[in-house]
């Protein structure tokens, strides 16, 4: 028990070290701009690895409640005026309500089904935002008001650095506290063992879709922040490719890891960006490098990892 | 006081009668043996009275309460528990972990608290371990408490899912072949658990191929064959029972049972 919080606690400091330590490394502002694009993309992930690792339910229209939470704070103050703070509340609650909804049905469904019905719900929320062109922009997307915080208008690169790493931070904090609570072992044991877990009186439909509506409030809360980073949003964000790209960096970093999502959110996007000096060969490469990885590394980077160095440190 | 009661329960799988017109009942601290050859229905009217199928008629009582039909999470809070005859473990998670889920009838669990990590729940957190460790120490598996389940020997896993079903403190256990794969000691430890546990007032219902032991243990036997019962009583009843004798316990089980 004492390890274990240490273990959490070291965790949180280990990050928060990284978060406060890097900028010392970074030579200009494209550096700043680019850890910050990894730290979105790592909460993001970090909620997707509650359903996905924890509670072991797929989904692959992630990027549907990532694109209503960055539409929801393009929308709410250019169109209807409300404060860019509360469109990012009110983006969050309408992907909790949505997951709710969606949920509820779908999550009956196992395996590939579940995945063919989450592609659908991304496919279809994609659909709406670049075919309500009135409201977003359509195809081309939409600015985003800058937001403002007790009257900080929160830009530049190297402020949004600061920001999505406290994000990040508690982000963390709250996906390891569920780690040692009833509701974060009846995510696991309903992974291992959904009849099992039936008979000791879990609610698996209530759990899965908690697990669900978590997840989409982290993708949500993510897709705000980068639309107020980048100052605009496009429908691709929402799209087919982003949902693939969250599920990847999950798996890559390891399933059930919260550090591994946050692994993985690096890999997946500073690996393109130094990939670029190949030019054309630039996603062959990063293909190959996620295929062999996932070869030699199938638990994920950081699971396989620290399981290496266990058996290091006892031999 | 009968606490569970089956009567005139039946289901089919594409017209095969897996389980026809069978009836029990089991009162507070007995021990139900249902026994039967291979095939004879025995897991499936487990899995009916747990609520995993839905019985196509007949109806289920617990403490003079309908629960016919009722989803297995709801007949777990209503006090039923049972083990599985394919281990039910959950794998990736630590013996104590698993025995920590089965106590999840026991615990509050509510979302925000919970994300939040407030001191209530590191404090329940704290019981349910402890409570976990006692039951743990009551099957002989303290010392691999903090060990992944997955890597437990089969013998253990097996004790392992006795504990977590006693976690939720059940009136009512149904267990599903406790001592299979189990060498003579290791059954014989079952044997003494599950008459603890019957001492102590739960209801035990049991489905073993183990004749010794249910000839040991049992109050009552059920004997099931294809779907239908057989026969019905004491352990010398259902012994002494040519029918039973001759089709279902053969030459080799009837001298063993006479050994017990």
């Amino acid at each position: 028990m004492g390890a274990l919080l240490n273990q959490r606690f070291l965790t949180l400091v280990v990050l928060a070290a990284v978060i406060a330590v890097l900028p010392l490394l970074f030579p200009s502002s494209y550096y700043f701009r680019v850890a910050s694009l990894v730290w979105v993309a790592a909460l993001a992930a970090i909620g997707l690895n509650i359903l996905m690792g924890q509670a072991g339910q797929v989904s692959l229209g992630h990027a549907a409640f990532f694109g209503i939470g960055a539409y929801a704070v393009a929308i709410g103050p250019t169109h209807l005026g409300i404060p860019s703070w509360a469109a990012l509340l009110i983006g969050a609650v309408l992907s909790a309500v949505l997951a709710y909804l969606v949920g509820r049905p779908i999550l009956r469904l196992k395996g590939h089904y579940l995945a063919i019905a989450t592609l659908g719900l991304g496919v279809l929320v994609a659909l709406v935002i670049s075919t309500e062109s009135g409201w977003t922009g359509g195809p081309d997307g939409m600015p985003v008001e800058r937001l403002t915080l007790f009257g900080w208008r929160v830009s530049g690169s190297y402020t949004w650095y600061w920001v999505t790493g406290a994000l990040l931070l508690i982000g963390t904090w709250i996906a390891l506290n569920l780690d040692e609570t009833p509701t974060g072992r009846a995510f696991r044991a309903l992974h291992d063992s959904e009849v099992a877990a039936q008979v000791v009186g879990v609610d698996v439909a209530r759990f899965k879709l908690q697990a669900f509506v978590i997840a989409a409030v982290y993708a949500s809360l993510a897709g705000s922040a980068l639309a107020f980073m980048n100052g605009f949003i496009n429908p691709d964000q929402a799209g087919f490719l982003h949902s693939v790209e969250l599920v990847t960096i999950v798996v890559l970093g390891g399933l059930g890891s919260v550090v591994g999502s946050i692994v993985g959110a690096a890999v997946l996007i500073t690996l393109p960006q130094a990939l670029t000096v190949f030019h054309e060969y630039e996603h062959l490469l990063l293909g190959l490098i996620i295929i062999v990885s996932m070869i030699f590394m199938r638990n994920g980077i950081v699971p396989s990892l620290s399981a290496l160095l266990l058996r290091r440190a006892r031999s | 006081m009968t606490i569970l009661k089956g009567t005139d329960l039946g289901i089919s799988f594409g017209g095969v009668k897996a389980v026809d017109g069978v009836s029990f009942s089991v009162g507070s601290g007995q021990i139900l043996s249902i026994i039967g050859p291979n095939g004879a229905g025995k897991t499936t009217l487990f899995n009916i009275v747990s609520g995993i199928y839905v019985a196509s008629r007949g109806t289920i009582h617990l403490a003079d309460e309908d629960v016919t039909g009722l989803a297995p999470h709801k007949l777990a809070a209503r006090g039923l528990s049972r083990t599985f005859q394919n281990l039910q473990i959950f794998q990736r998670m630590t013996a104590c972990e698993n025995v920590m889920v089965g106590r999840h009838l026991r615990e509050k669990c509510n979302l925000l608290p919970a994300l939040f990590r407030t001191p209530s729940v590191t404090r329940q957190n704290r019981e349910t371990r402890a409570a976990a460790l006692d039951l743990l120490a009551e099957v002989g598996l303290k010392d691999v408490a903090d060990v992944p389940a997955g890597s437990l020997p089969y013998g253990a896993c097996k004790r392992l899912e006795i504990a977590r079903a006693l976690a939720a403190e059940p009136r009512v256990l149904l267990l599903d072949e406790p001592a299979a794969g189990c060498n003579a000691v290791e059954t014989e430890e079952i044997d003494h658990l599950i008459r603890q546990v019957a001492d102590r007032g739960v209801a035990v219902v049991l489905v073993e191929h183990d004749m010794k032991l249910v000839m040991k243990i049992s109050d009552r036997i059920l004997v099931l064959d294809r779907g239908r019962p057989l026969a019905e009583g004491t352990p010398r009843e259902v012994r002494d029972d040519p029918k039973v004798l001759e089709a279902y316990l053969g030459q080799h089980g009837a001298r063993e049972a006479a050994r017990a």
